[in-house]
């Protein structure tokens, strides 16, 4: 375990550095590929539009992974990720343009545990909304 | 329809071990362009106390998920699988999953529920290694919404 944040210099409402991150349909195919996740919603737009959606949208757990960088980013250490945990309230649409969707996010540290653990909640939004729910990390700091 | 109740509590067999591989963790984190060189780097890994790359958080859920493909498609539970979305996502972590590592999913159905027309199902996935040594927890929740009726 290598956290390079401290946990007595943290406190509850310690916010994290923010981040955005840009998801493209190029970005879309290269998580397929890595995840094995090829449902072509996150591909074909006129399938994802077949079933109801408004274009193609990006992988749940693309925007997961995308979300707890905020928190590896920021105690250095991956590895000291306990527990993660996030509901999909939304999706995440990625237009087919140069620009594609973007994910922000913000995290907060909203509890400390015991063992030198805190409970950070993150919150994710796209184009304004809100796309994951009850998002919390605990994590492990020095 | 509603689910069968009697499948709640029911586990499935071990999973076959998945074999991670340092080039698919490379591959993973490029995807989701992270650049921790913990991800790709062994002496890094090591600078951190670990024995060979480690993969990002999220990336066990490929291997939980398939292993979840069981129940899914298990003809007796009856889950309509064309009209399943992913409810909310849990890991519990008792190490990072690692390069070298030889993964086998136990799978098992916690809850059935019906909401609203809906069937959601509740999945833990205890992943260990090949020495049984817990590794990650992965709970998954999944919804299948009604069809549209008339």
């Amino acid at each position: 375990m290598a956290a390079q944040i401290q946990y007595a210099d943290v406190e509850v409402g310690t916010e994290l550095p923010a981040a955005s991150f840009p998801v493209t349909r190029a970005t879309l195919v290269q998580y397929a590929g890595a995840s094995g996740d090829f449902n072509p919603i996150h591909w074909n737009e006129k399938f994802a539009k077949e079933v109801g959606l408004p274009d193609v949208i990006a992988h749940g757990m693309f925007t997961m992974a995308e979300a707890i960088r905020v928190v590896t980013d920021w105690v250095g250490d991956p590895g000291a990720v306990v527990e993660y945990g996030v509901r999909f309230t939304r999706p995440v649409v990625v237009p087919n343009d140069d620009q594609g969707g973007l994910i922000e996010v913000t995290a907060k540290v909203a509890a400390k545990l015991d063992d030198n653990r805190v409970r950070v909640d993150l919150t994710a939004m796209s184009a304004g909304q809100k796309v994951l729910g009850m998002s919390r990390a605990v994590v492990e700091l020095a | 329809m509603a689910l069968d109740q009697s499948f709640v509590g029911r586990s499935y067999p071990p999973t076959d071990p998945y074999e991670v591989g340092r080039e698919k963790i490379r591959e993973f984190a490029a995807a989701v362009g992270d650049t921790n060189p913990v991800f790709s780097d062994p002496e890094a890994a090591k600078s951190y106390g670990y024995p060979d790359v480690i993969a990002p958080p999220t990336f066990v859920f490929a291997i939980t998920f398939k292993a979840a493909g069981q129940v899914v498609q298990d003809p007796q539970l009856g889950l309509d699988y064309s009209r399943v979305v992913h409810g909310d996502q849990k890991f519990a972590y008792s190490r990072p999953v690692r390069a070298g590592d030889r993964l086998s999913v136990t799978s098992t159905i916690e809850s059935v529920k019906s909401l609203a027309g809906n069937d959601v199902i509740d999945i833990r996935g205890e992943v260990h290694d090949e020495t049984g040594e817990h590794v990650v927890t992965a709970w998954t929740k999944l919804v299948s919404r009604a069809p549209e009726e008339a």
